[in-house]
């Protein structure tokens, strides 16, 4: 008898002790496998996801206040002129594997980071100039790191570095972040559990993180991944599409958040390669500034954000999205729609109506593609509501929805398109990030791209702007000409800025701390600070 | 057997005529976007509502099933051509000529059609009209899909080739010209109406999965395919049942043909 009410007590412990776990394990969907666990090696959004949750950094970009916050490091600073930087590393810090944790690992993860055999992407952000970089460690608890030349940002990029300890036997599985990876099934599912030895605890003195542990399953399908959180199998959706959002607002008892504009932007823009295999007469309208102009005064952005977007997205003035708060220029203001004016222009430059049709100087009727990529529903209406803006200006518009990998080869290679209508997704709040946007000589300066000397004198101009602001170290002298180049973006429109995307997320309502912000990663950034109630407690 | 099949093609006429005179039912048009009502109930101005830019639905559908109704017969007649040319020589030439037809069959078949399809459509000029590139669209579908109906037909010529009829039309010397004309045509005709009925619904379903895939029918032109495209948010479909009037036209349209084929199949 006795036997068998300790059997019993046993059994109800063991279920109290299953039901508590699972009530603090979060789960929610990663889009694709991570390709990597090493988080030097870190090149796709499901290994950033890995890395963001595991990984211990210096410095971490508080995505709220988008300021930068100590962390591993308690204080740091920039010197030479931006050429190097100092950190004052916090003492008695351990890697998930009881590893203790100082200066030498600092070095030991920068020289990984900047081997150039280890092609690491985040090491690309700090190559400046050539040359190497030297480590200096004074003592456990200070490191300086001096590059060959100055690095604008510096600071901000220890952001993306993840501190890989240079003495444990599990090399980089020994983690300082909120989390240790457990368990991997590929295709299927990630475990995280909690980091024993993670070193942060709340203000009342308790341990971070408050999870036990977090599951990550794989899901593609982003119509499954609704299901699954109607159904309440995962609890988090970093990012939903507007009319998927509405409907989850209206069905779902769960939380559903619009936090704002985000950094992405939709664009179309028209092909000024000068060998592309278009009509001479065409290339010539796209090199128009005021044809370009008048194209952008002609589509309604207000009906783009009420009738795609359903009214989660902003119209857009230019590059920088009002969500990245700092470099964001605020005199500028999206094109009016004004059929008028864009008629205007158009009559400045030679072209006239024939009866329903708009004819250019030479007579040729102004008609053109927009090629966009298929599958993406919210992009195809975008298309064919400028097709009837432009149509009321007599433009005749072709829309044509192509495969992924044919769009890519017409925009990079064969430049065998008119004009192309695609989205940008910025996770990067530098203007350093988007070089190889604005150089003319950059891969993805998509109008003219590579080119060798500068097609036109605005784009002379942006190149030495670009380049004056990288080699700044002066963070508002930086902000002064990154400024200017908006406004001459916003002039030339070589870009015709659509919209900015809101940052829309779902969030269960057994879920306490979260606090979706625009930056990535929307939901989970304070991962830490997240927990949750059981069902009854959350009803 | 008679009722049955005069209502079948009754309902597709119904349809057709319907579609035909899609300016009368819904002057509107496809293309217009009434930007102030996206996404409204059915009404005394729209019949079925509006889409989510504000066009109106029932002038879609009917443009939609002109579309598919016109181009997939069109597309089903030039694959049952091909197959008949390349089934034909086969099956009445026989030896080498034979094998080397169902080598290219086979191959044919082998392929991923759908992958070929986007491939071909990814090397089409730009600047197509919409209509023009539609038209293209089902043309591709129709020398593309030839392979299966072929094999078909040049079991059927085989079969004919060693009966008796031909052997006695052989043996009163007539030329192979005159035994194609006069005994092989009119003796596969049925064999090649019905997988051109076949072909029919194929096609048009095989439309609706190039719109699947955000490569059917340009806008602002609809097509039945890419209208069921539209409906892809089950979710909201219990409380907008109108939504599914696509549905109903494209199962009404394959079950009539599907009627008429069994019709003529029993026949033969």
């Amino acid at each position: 008898m006795r036997r068998k009410a300790l059997g019993y007590a046993l059994s109800v412990c063991l279920l109290l002790v299953i039901q508590v776990s699972a009530a603090s394990q979060l789960r929610f969907c990663l889009h694709s496998d991570p390709k990597t666990f090493n988080p030097l090696m870190v090149d796709d959004d499901a290994s950033e996801a890995v890395r963001y949750l595991t990984g211990g950094v210096l410095v971490r970009l508080n995505r709220r206040s988008q300021l930068l916050e100590p962390e591993l490091a308690s204080s740091w600073k920039v010197s030479g002129n931006g050429r190097s930087i100092t950190f004052t590393l916090r003492k008695g810090v351990r890697f998930s594997d009881g590893t203790p944790f100082d200066a030498h690992d600092v070095a030991f993860t920068m020289k990984s980071l900047m081997d150039p055999a280890l092609h690491s992407p985040i090491g690309d952000a700090f190559r400046s100039a050539q040359g190497k970089i030297a480590t200096a460690t004074s003592g456990d608890s200070k490191v300086t790191i001096v590059f060959p030349a100055a690095v604008a940002g510096l600071d901000k990029l220890f952001d993306q570095v993840a501190i890989v300890s240079s003495r444990s036997p599990v090399k980089e599985r020994a983690v300082l972040g909120p989390f240790t990876v457990s368990e991997y099934k590929a295709g299927s599912y990630l475990l995280l559990q909690r980091n024993p030895n993670y070193w942060k605890k709340d203000e009342a003195g308790h341990p971070l993180p408050y999870l036990n542990s977090i599951r990550l399953d794989i899901e593609q399908n982003r119509e499954l991944e609704l299901n699954r959180f109607r159904r309440g199998e995962i609890q988090l959706i970093n990012a939903v599409d507007a009319p998927a959002f509405d409907q989850l607002k209206v069905q779902s008892s769960s939380g559903v958040i619009d936090a704002g504009p985000s950094l992405d932007s939709e664009e179309m823009w028209f092909n000024q390669v000068p060998d592309a295999p278009i009509p001479a007469y065409k290339r010539a309208w796209f090199q128009q500034k005021e044809f370009r102009q008048a194209i952008s005064s002609a589509i309604n952005r207000d009906d783009l954000v009420r009738i795609v977007f359903h009214g989660h997205a902003a119209s857009a003035a230019g590059p920088v999205s009002p969500a990245n708060r700092f470099w964001f220029n605020s005199n500028l203001k999206p094109v009016a729609f004004d059929p008028t004016a864009a008629m205007k222009l158009l009559a400045h430059n030679g072209f006239h109506m024939d009866g329903s049709i708009l004819r250019d100087g030479e007579g040729h009727a102004v008609e053109f593609s927009i090629v966009t990529n298929s599958g993406n529903t919210l992009r195809n209406r975008m298309a064919a509501m400028i097709q009837q803006d432009l149509g009321a200006l007599g433009i005749k518009v072709n829309i044509v929805t192509l495969d992924f990998p044919s769009l890519i080869e017409r925009m990079t290679r064969t430049f065998a398109y008119e004009a192309c209508l695609l989205g940008l997704v910025n996770t990067d709040l530098d203007p350093n990030s988007q070089m190889n946007i604005w150089l003319s000589s950059g891969e993805n300066h998509q109008w003219n791209p590579a080119q060798t000397s500068p097609a036109t004198a605005w784009e002379t101009e942006c190149d030495r702007l670009m380049r004056a602001q990288a080699s700044a170290t002066n963070l508002q002298r930086r902000k002064q000409i990154f400024d200017r180049v908006q406004e001459l973006v916003a002039e030339q429109q070589p870009f015709i800025y659509l919209v900015h995307k809101n940052s829309l997320s779902a969030i269960a309502n057994t879920v306490r701390g979260a606090d979706p912000v625009a930056l990535s990663p929307q939901t989970y950034w304070n991962i830490e600070r997240i927990s949750l109630l059981s069902e009854g407690a959350a009803k | 057997m008679k009722l049955v099949s005069a209502i079948a093609i009754g309902v597709l006429a119904i349809i057709f005529v319907c579609s035909l005179g899609g300016s009368v039912f819904a002057p509107a048009g496809h293309a217009k976007q009434f930007r102030e009502n996206p996404n409204s109930p059915p009404s005394s101005r729209f019949l079925l509502g509006t889409d989510e830019l504000g066009r109106d639905r029932f002038a879609r559908l009917l443009f939609a099933t002109r579309v598919s109704l016109l181009l997939a017969p069109a597309a089903a007649a030039l694959s049952t051509l091909l197959a008949a040319l390349v089934g034909t020589v086969a099956g009445f030439l026989g030896g080498l000529w034979e094998k080397l037809s169902m080598v290219a069959i086979d191959v044919f078949l082998s392929l991923p059609w759908l992958f070929l399809l986007i491939t071909v459509r990814a090397m089409l000029p730009l600047n197509l009209s919409p209509s023009l590139s539609v038209v293209i669209t089902f043309a591709l579908l129709g020398l593309l899909g030839w392979a299966a109906t072929a094999r078909v037909v040049c079991a059927g010529v085989r079969s004919i080739r060693s009966s008796t009829f031909m052997l006695n039309a052989r043996a009163f010397g007539c030329s192979p010209q005159r035994l194609v004309a006069i005994q092989l045509i009119p003796n596969i005709r049925p064999v090649l109406q019905a997988q051109f009925l076949v072909s029919i619904p194929t096609f048009i379903l095989a439309e609706a999965n190039l719109s699947m895939l955000g490569l059917g029918v340009p806008e602002p032109l609809p097509s039945l395919g890419g209208l069921i495209v539209e409906l892809e948010n089950f979710s909201t479909l219990n409380s907008q049942l109108w939504r599914l009037a696509p549905v109903a036209v494209l199962a009404l349209c394959v079950g009539a043909l599907q009627i008429v084929k069994g019709i003529n199949e029993a026949q033969i």
